[in-house]
This record gives C-alpha cells, sequence and structure tokens, in this order.
C-alpha cells in the first residue's frame, strides 16, 4: 500500500517510552518500527516534530539516533480461519510460530503472521454472483474446527454487489474469493480482513441481554448469574482463585467461542490452558474444547506496553466472531495489570497522576473496553444476533476492593463476583463472598430459567439468599453467647444456611463430576436442600431434636449430590427426596 | 576511536545513586558503564535513560566519592553480562559477579544477557513432579513442584532461614537420582545469616553444587537490583544448558524491593504505593517467572524466594505483588513461633497453585488432595472454635466442637511442629494427617470420599473388636 511514511531519529529512551524526532505528519497511535531490529510500537502522544513511542518490545540495547519509520497504519490484527485453537502474544504475533524462529526463549523483532498463509481452507459459497451485500453478510463457510463453522463475511464497511464468487474449493486466506462492485470501484475480498483494535466493529443495535450464560457454575448460575452479552468483574486478592474461576467458566461457559486473555499474569497459567484444553470436552458437542478456543498470552515478564494490546487484540478478535452469529465469551485477567501497564507508562510520560497514581482516563478506558460487550443485531441484510460477553479479573492490592480499578470496574458492570480471603483460607471454593456479590441480570433472564428449567427458580434462589442473610446476623450472637443458647428454630436455621453453603454453594473445579453442573442439576439440589429446610422446621417445632436431624441418612446424602454423576442425578435425587419425607415422619412420631 | 575507549570526564550531576553523563554519543539504554573515581577506584553502573547527548546512570557500588570534576565513565558498548561455564558450581560471588572466594576467576565458556528473555508460555512444561521437602505443612497441605516458584512469607526474628537450609538440605524427587544444583541468592542479608547457609551446606556436601551470589547488609544496595538477575541467568544456564534441577533461593526480596524504591525515589518518579514504584510488578515478575520448566529439555528452576514482611503485614506491597506472581505462598506466623513450633507455619493462609497437578496416585498418594482439604477445613473449623471459646469459654460448647478444638491443638503440636532435621516422608505425614483425623466424628469427614476413609482411616477400637 502506498501510504506515506515518515522517518525519524530516537532523542530518548526510558524503558518501553521512546521519543523520536522528525515524526512531523504522523498520526496519533499509527505503528511504528523501531531501530534497526524493527521493534514494533505505537505513537501515543505529538508534541510538533516529536512522537512519544510506546515500544511493544523490550528497548534494551536501542540508540539514540536510531531510526523510527511509522507504518501510516493504526494497530490492527488479522482475522480469517485459523485464529481457533491458536495463541498468540499481545499483538497477535503466533507463539508457535516465534518458537520455530527463536526457540524456547522470546528474542525481540521477530515478524510472524498472525494467520497462516499457506495452510489451504475449504471454502463453499453460499451468496452467489448478482446478490446485495452489505458489511457482515455471509459470502461463503470454511469449517474451522470440528465445533466451529468460520462464516466468510463481508467487512463491515464494504457493501455493493457481487460480481464474482469463487467455486467450493481449496482456498489460503489470500486468495481472492469475491469480487464485489461498491459505489467506489470494484473491490476484491479474501477470506483474511484487518481490522484496528482501537476501533469497535458497528453493529446495527445494541439489544437488551435475555439469555443467561450457564456456566456450569452454581453460585454464578443460580445465584448471580451473568447474561449472554453481559459484563462481569471478579475481583479478588490472591489466592482467592481468580484464575480457577476464569479457566471454570472458559471451559464450561456455553458461548459458542471463547477468547482468554492472560494479561499480565503467570506463563504457567497458559501453559496449564494449553494443556488442559485440548483434552477436555466440550459438554455439547463431546469434541475437544481447544477447537473453539483462542488464547492471548501477554505473561507479566512480556513487554508491558503490549498488556493494553493484549486486550483490545483479544476483544476485536471477539467482535468479528460475533459478526458470524456466534455467542462469543472473552475472559480477561486480569484487567488490573492492564492498569498497572497504564500508570506505567503515563509515568513515564510525565502526566498528572490521578488516584493512587493511576492515569485520570483510567475510568474512560475501563468503560471503553466492558463497553464493546453486549448482545447485538448485527449489520447485513439478514436479520441476525450475536453476542460478546466479558468476565474481567481485579487483582487489588491487598485485596481492599477500593482501590480505583476495582471502583471503576465496578461502575461499568453489571455483575460483581467478590471473592473473599477468608473463604478461601477455609477453602470455601469458589469463594464468590454471597452476602457482597450482586448480578443485575436477574429480572432479565429469569423468564428462561422459568420456561427452560423450573417454574420456581427466582423463589428458591432469593428464599435460600435470605437464609444466608439471617445466618450471618445470628453468627454474630453466636459469637457472644455459644451456638447452644440459641433456641431449637435458629439452631435449625443455622444448619439449613450451613447445607446451603457447604453441599450447594462449594464446588469443586477439581472432582470429574462437579466441575460442571448442568442447569436442571442446580435447580434439583436447591429445592431438595430447602425442601429439607422446611421439614427441619416444620420437626423442630414439634420437638424433634436436632442432633437426630442431623444423624439423618437423607441429611448426609444431600452433601454427597453434587457428585452424583449428571446423567443418573435425576432418578438418584428422587430417592433423595422420598427418603427426606419418609425419615422425617418417622422422626416427628418417634419424638411424640 | 570506537566509543568503547572513549572516557568521559563530563559527569554533571550525582543525586543518590544515581549519576548524569553528558555529552555522550552513541550510548545504548541498559548498556554498562565502568566509572573512575579522582582516587582511582573502578565502579561500574547501568544507563537507565538515555538522550541524544545525555545518560542517566544508577551506579551499583554507590556514588560515595564521585564527583563532578575528575570522575570519568567509559560506556563499554553491552548489557550487563555473566560469564557462565560449568566450572562456575561451587564458587561463589560478590554483587557484581566477581568470585569472592579466593580462587581464579571463571573462564567462560558463554556470556549471558542477565536480564534473560521471558520463556514462550508455548514453550513450557507444566510442572508436575512433586518435590519432597520434608516438611508436612509443605509436601501435605502446600505440595512444592519441579518448576514452580514458591515464596516464604516471613517476618523479622522468625526462622525461614532455617527453613530454607533445611529444604535445601532435603529436597528431593521420589524413586530418581538426578543432576541438581543449588542456587543461592543473598541480598542485604547479614554475614550471620549468610553464613549458616555456608554451614549447612559444607556440613551436608552440598557446597560444590551450590553457585552463591552475596550482598550482605554492609554492601553497597544498589547491586542487590542486578544480583538476582545474575543468579537466575547461572541457573538458566544449569537448567537449560546442563539439564540440571536447579533450587534457587533467593533471600531476602524486601531488601531487593528497597533498592528498587530508592532508585525510583532518586529518579523523582511519580510514586505508587507506600513509595514503592508502579512498575514494581512487572520488576518483580522479570524474577520470579524465570522459574519453570521447557518442553524436551530435562532441567528444570523451581524458586523459592524469601521475604519479610514489614509488620508481618501480608497486605504490604512487597509480599502482596509476589503473592500475586508466585504460584501460592508459604506464610510464617510469629504466634506459633512463640507457642515453641517450628517450622511456624500459619496453614490457613498458605496456598500451592500447582499442587493439584502434582499429586495423587502414581504421584504421591490416591487419598493425598482429600486428606489435605479436610484437614484444611477441620483446622479452620478448630481456629474459629478458639475465639468463640475466648469468649463464651469452653463448657458452652457441644461435644463436637470440643473435639474440634482439640484437633487444632493436636494438629499444631503433631503435624505443623517437626524437628529440624527431621524428614518426614509423604507417606508418615498422610498417615499423622488420618491419626488427627480419626479423633473428629466419622460423619464430618464430608471432604474425604467413602473409599478413602474405608482404605485408610484408622480402625477405632470396637471397629477392630
Amino acid at each position: 500500500m502506498a501510504k506515506k511514511t515518515q522517518e525519524g531519529r530516537i532523542v530518548r529512551i526510558s524503558g518501553p517510552v521512546i521519543e523520536a524526532d522528525g515524526m512531523r505528519g504522523a498520526k496519533m497511535y499509527d505503528v511504528v518500527r523501531v531501530g534497526e531490529e524493527n521493534l514494533i510500537g505505537e505513537i501515543i502522544r505529538l508534541n510538533k516534530d516529536n512522537a512519544i513511542i510506546q515500544v511493544y518490545e523490550d528497548t534494551v540495547g536501542l540508540k539514540p539516533g536510531e531510526k523510527v519509520v511509522t507504518t501510516g497504519m493504526p494497530l490492527s490484527v488479522e482475522l480469517g480461519p485459523g485464529l481457533l485453537t491458536n495463541i498468540y502474544d499481545g499483538i497477535q504475533r503466533p507463539l508457535p510460530a516465534i518458537m520455530d524462529k527463536t526457540g524456547d526463549f522470546i528474542s525481540r523483532g521477530v515478524e510472524a503472521y498472525a494467520i497462516d498463509r499457506k495452510k489451504k481452507w475449504h471454502f463453499k459459497p453460499t451468496a452467489k454472483a448478482g446478490d446485495k451485500v452489505e458489511g457482515c453478510d455471509v459470502l461463503g463457510e470454511v469449517k474451522e474446527t470440528s465445533i466451529i463453522t468460520h462464516r466468510i463475511i463481508v467487512p463491515p464497511d464494504i457493501s455493493g454487489k457481487i460480481l464474482k464468487i469463487e467455486k467450493e474449493g481449496e482456498y489460503t486466506v489470500e486468495n481472492d474469493i469475491a469480487i464485489i462492485s461498491t459505489d467506489d470501484g470494484d473491490i476484491k475480498l479474501q477470506m483474511m480482513q484487518r481490522w484496528p483494535v482501537r476501533k469497535p466493529r458497528p453493529v446495527a443495535k445494541k439489544l437488551d441481554p435475555t439469555l443467561p450464560l450457564i456456566t456450569g457454575q452454581r453460585v454464578v448460575d443460580t445465584f448471580f448469574p451473568v447474561a449472554k452479552g453481559g459484563t462481569a468483574a471478579i475481583p479478588g486478592g490472591f489466592g482467592t482463585g481468580k484464575t480457577v474461576m476464569l479457566h471454570q467458566l472458559a471451559k464450561w461457559s456455553d458461548a459458542q467461542v471463547v477468547i482468554y486473555v492472560g494479561c499480565g499474569e503467570r506463563g504457567n497459567e497458559m501453559t496449564d490452558v494449553l494443556r488442559e484444553f485440548p483434552e477436555l470436552e466440550d459438554p455439547k458437542s463431546g469434541e475437544p474444547l481447544m477447537n473453539r478456543t483462542v488464547l492471548i498470552a501477554n505473561t507479566s515478564n512480556m513487554p508491558v506496553a503490549a498488556r493494553d494490546a493484549s486486550v483490545y487484540t483479544a476483544i476485536t478478535i471477539a467482535e468479528y466472531y460475533r459478526d458470524m452469529g456466534y455467542d462469543v465469551a472473552l475472559m480477561a485477567d486480569s484487567t488490573s495489570r492492564l492498569a498497572e501497564a497504564m500508570r506505567e507508562i503515563s509515568g513515564r510520560l510525565e502526566e498528572m497522576p490521578g488516584e493512587e497514581g493511576y492515569p485520570a482516563y483510567l475510568a474512560s478506558r475501563l468503560a471503553e473496553f466492558y463497553e464493546r460487550a453486549g448482545r447485538v443485531k448485527l449489520l447485513g441484510s439478514k436479520d441476525k444476533e450475536g453476542s460478546v460477553s466479558v468476565v474481567g479479573a481485579v487483582s487489588p492490592p491487598g485485596g481492599d476492593f477500593s482501590e480505583p480499578v476495582a471502583q471503576n470496574t465496578l461502575r461499568i458492570v453489571k455483575v460483581f463476583w467478590a471473592l473473599d480471603v477468608d473463604l478461601a483460607d477455609r477453602r470455601h471454593f469458589p469463594s464468590i463472598n454471597w452476602l457482597k456479590s450482586y448480578s443485575l441480570y436477574l429480572d432479565e433472564i429469569q423468564t428462561w430459567w422459568k420456561k427452560e428449567i423450573g417454574e420456581e427458580w427466582l423463589k428458591l434462589r432469593n428464599k435460600a439468599m435470605a437464609l444466608l442473610q439471617k445466618e450471618s446476623e445470628l453468627q454474630e450472637i453466636v459469637k457472644l453467647v455459644g451456638p447452644d443458647a440459641l433456641p431449637p428454630k435458629e439452631r435449625g436455621l443455622l444448619e439449613s444456611a450451613r447445607m446451603i453453603r457447604e453441599d450447594f454453594l462449594q464446588q469443586s473445579a477439581f472432582h470429574e463430576v462437579d466441575t460442571f453442573c448442568p442447569g436442571k442439576k442446580q435447580y434439583e439440589m436447591l429445592r431438595l436442600i430447602l425442601k429439607f429446610s422446611d421439614q427441619l422446621q416444620d420437626a423442630v417445632s414439634k420437638n424433634v431434636h436436632m442432633d437426630d436431624i442431623i444423624k439423618m441418612k437423607a441429611h448426609e446424602n444431600l452433601a454427597r449430590m453434587k457428585t452424583v454423576p449428571n446423567k443418573q442425578f435425576e432418578k438418584k435425587f428422587q430417592e433423595i427426596e422420598k427418603e427426606i419425607d419418609k425419615e422425617f415422619i418417622s422422626l416427628i412420631k418417634g419424638g411424640k | 576511536m570506537s566509543h568503547k575507549d572513549i572516557e568521559y570526564t563530563t559527569v554533571t550531576e550525582v543525586a543518590g545513586p544515581l549519576m548524569i553523563v553528558e555529552g555522550i554519543k552513541d550510548v545504548a539504554y541498559n548498556e554498562v558503564v565502568k566509572i573512575r573515581t579522582s582516587t582511582g577506584e573502578e565502579r561500574t553502573g547501568q544507563v537507565l535513560e538515555v538522550f541524544t547527548d545525555k545518560a542517566i546512570v544508577q551506579v551499583f557500588e554507590g556514588t560515595k566519592g564521585l564527583d563532578t570534576e575528575k570522575t570519568s565513565a567509559r560506556f563499554i558498548g553491552e548489557t550487563m553480562k555473566l560469564g557462565v561455564s560449568k566450572d562456575i558450581l561451587g564458587r561463589v560471588f560478590d554483587g557484581t559477579g566477581n568470585p569472592i572466594d579466593n580462587a581464579p576467576p571463571v573462564i567462560p565458556e558463554d556470556r549471558r544477557d542477565i536480564n534473560g528473555n521471558p520463556i514462550n508460555p508455548y514453550a513450557r512444561e507444566y510442572p508436575r513432579e512433586f518435590i519432597q521437602t520434608g516438611f508436612s505443612t509443605i509436601d501435605g497441605l502446600n505440595t512444592l513442584v519441579r518448576g514452580q516458584k514458591l515464596p516464604i512469607f516471613s517476618g523479622a526474628g522468625l526462622p525461614h532461614n532455617e527453613m530454607a537450609a533445611q529444604i535445601a538440605r532435603q529436597a528431593k524427587v521420589l524413586g530418581k537420582e538426578e543432576k541438581f544444583a543449588v542456587v543461592f541468592c543473598a541480598m542485604g542479608i547479614t554475614a550471620e545469616a549468610a553464613n549458616l547457609f555456608v554451614r549447612d551446606f559444607e556440613n551436608t556436601g552440598a557446597l560444590e553444587r551450590t553457585v552463591m551470589f552475596l550482598n550482605l547488609a554492609d554492601d553497597p544496595t544498589i547491586e542487590r537490583i542486578i544480583l538476582p538477575r545474575m543468579a537466575l541467568t547461572c541457573a538458566e544456564y544449569l537448567a537449560f544448558d546442563l539439564n540440571m534441577h536447579v533450587l534457587v533461593i533467593l533471600t531476602d526480596l524486601t531488601n531487593y524491593a528497597e533498592a528498587l524504591r530508592e532508585i525510583a525515589a532518586a529518579r523523582e518518579e511519580v510514586p505508587g504505593r507506600r513509595g514503592y514504584p508502579g512498575y514494581m510488578y512487572t520488576d518483580l515478575a522479570m524474577l520470579y517467572e524465570r522459574a519453570g520448566r521447557i518442553k524436551g529439555k530435562k532441567g528444570s528452576i523451581t524458586q523459592i524466594p524469601m521475604l519479610t514482611m514489614p509488620d508481618d503485614d501480608i497486605t504490604h506491597p512487597i509480599p502482596d505483588l509476589t503473592g500475586y506472581i508466585t504460584e501460592g505462598q508459604i506464610v510464617l506466623e510469629r504466634g506459633l513461633h512463640k507457642k515453641g513450633i517450628y517450622p511456624p507455619v500459619a496453614v490457613l493462609p498458605c496456598l500451592s497453585r500447582l499442587m493439584d497437578s502434582g499429586i495423587g496416585e502414581g504421584r504421591t498418594r490416591d487419598d493425598h488432595a482429600d486428606v489435605s482439604n479436610q484437614l484444611y477445613a477441620a483446622y479452620a473449623e478448630g481456629c474459629d472454635l478458639r475465639d468463640l471459646v475466648a469468649i463464651v469459654g469452653e463448657d458452652a460448647l457441644s461435644d463436637r466442637d470440643r473435639k474440634f478444638l482439640k484437633f487444632a491443638d493436636e494438629f499444631e503440636q503433631r503435624f505443623i511442629k517437626q524437628g529440624s532435621h527431621e524428614d518426614r516422608t509423604i507417606v508418615q505425614t498422610l498417615t499423622i494427617g488420618w491419626e488427627l483425623l480419626s479423633d473428629l466424628p466419622r460423619a464430618d469427614l464430608k471432604k474425604i470420599d467413602e473409599k478413602y476413609i474405608k482404605k485408610y482411616l484408622p480402625k477405632t477400637k470396637e471397629e477392630k473388636e
């Protein structure tokens, strides 16, 4: 492309930030190549002739006087078949390709195509010559993995009439597959398109989220659900299980495509995903989970400037799959690292700091990111929908939620899962605190639950919440007088609450059955526990002793409900229900 | 004349650990600087920020005695490097990488950049091999695996050094004899503490498999910035070139963070929490993330960093940021130490993130995970009851609660506590665990699968009969 480029010289280097002169005419956020090694950077401030550039690679060894060349293009990602199952760094360079070029350690100045140029894909046209198409209309299909059919769509900013479309066959992502006649002349389209990461891909209309994102995690789905197209934040100190939780969501949520970003986190965590996902089965299709997943890794020891880019790269890929009509879920671990990267760069720019040294634009940047989530009506002549759900981890210093990143995130997202150090310390996992967390999607998605799972969903959920609330009040008293001083009714209530906590809310991510709990099973588990709770109160009022209730067979079986295999639970649960009825009747008789 | 030979006498400013040299040409970011003071003494520095004609240099051995008249600086045209060779084993180095064991300098086979490069996450091998340390609290509850970074969060006056020495002495992978080495990196610890390690390595004959990097409390502060980087470069060489299993002990990271803060303050950077620089997370990650395993390579790097929490505060930025990067933490507690319990490991806030992949059948034992979870839960409950007893007295408790209370005490005395030369096997550790659990009501062992209870729970007298 014949774009005008500027060439300047480095005049200052300070960590990941450099300054170059002779850059008049360069545009904000244009990508530049820095130094003899062609390091990749992005312009983040312009001042007369000088440009300030954040460099996405290590700047050690750069010298003032080395050249800086603009590319005239903003930071963009390549979109097309071949994204799924891949793992990229923050600026979409595939890590396997980097390994082939530079070995086990990542060195600088590596260039690698995000999407394999040589691989041939089997393209099947679904549109024909003469069709009128708009942005996001489907031209054809490619079977990208065993689960996902990659729909080749018209880029959002192009519309016109198809002059020619290739017939079914094998093509690389760079082969022309269609020619569109537009007002600006004929445009050749390939299976691959580019999109600047900082610009949201356009949609026809944002819709209200009304469907739940089923995650198979009881505390999430039943207590604090998130909707398809919704946003959620999961803040917690270290060791409270943020990453395990995000991995669980990435594994089991019923989105069709999952994008997982490791932003400033541990290298081994990405390895864990790479090791585990190809082996795990998607509960619906039985195919490896990896086949619906794209991984982006900018681990904590990789260049800090690319943290920001990694998150934008991820959300742009997510939007691309959404534009094919898919439900996409994006997990970002952790947005705090992104904020810290902003703080570091801002500090190097000597900007006036806001709260705790974070730049004043922290809130607006976070909002920009989360606002790219949503359930939407897609562009295009067909009336189609897609969604991007975003779950962001937050790592507040000292586990204190009053810090700026957590607070600014909470102002934007609609679901808050507060992870609690005390719960984690006693190995209550997921350590989501039921009193502090909330979800604002309950009303919107209750219709779905009522229709698909059970009439009483919201009622049961609220009843359980009320019990837990009551428990926390009683605990205050117990702390003062001891549990034995409480009247039997209150002791019964404490027992019910304990059962909800331990037998329902606690869920093991590492147990083969318990790791994923289907919606119907969740509903039945809660219903049985609450049924037990009601009969317990009744029995206690008829002078049945608490100790006898605790010794009941049903009581123990309720505790073991979570590990009943998901295929047989209905039969087993019916037995438990009968057992509850029978045992209570005999206890009450015996009591009299 | 190449720029390597130019001696600049244009030092214009000296402040704290920093020095500014003007009128320079062709200087690279992070380049090493050789400095000669007016009395002819040589020092080393590194370029922190560079302009077309000016460089800001941090001086490792301190700026005392530098002047703006005669002090000269020579930029050597490369970044900080460490000469490595297999003869490096058994040697002792100071904060700038010079040998201090009265032996001749190491003849390097290669010179490596001490900053290293990040391991490609795609090239990593997930750590799964169980390391038996001989400590019940670690092996049983917070298992360490090869390639993990597991720090010890301690406080001033707690026996973390003794613990680290004991781990270095006892650590082994079951059923295998493999090449191993210890890299010991001391940042600002006392000579006494350093001697403890040296003596221990000598007594066990481990000294010849050890490389030591020492910066003691009275050595220059700024050296602490480069010391761990040298140690880790050495560890990478041993692990990935010589196929050894390397245990890296870093102590004390608190002193490292102080040095980082000192430089940030001298540069007048915008401070983050408690005056530490905003990039401390990234900086610490550059050290910790150098632990790990690589696919297709035999060796591994396991890190045990130690830090003293200022005022025993786990939310202080140093332990806090560390905990966000490392794969778990072992926390020591003053209360236990005062009760005479060694090691004083506060079990509840401890964690090993890689435990699940390193334990179970074929690695430790099938019941390991369940026993560990149950011990945790029971001890947590016992500790809660202690608070309650303090208010209402023990008489107000039910029988069941009294059993848990007793369990917590026994757990501390029998499971946590052990001798400084007591090397427990994992089976011994689990056996103690089962014995303790057998005193609890059977119905309360909910975290353990029925089949393990049948297999391992010691039979009560009635059951035996």
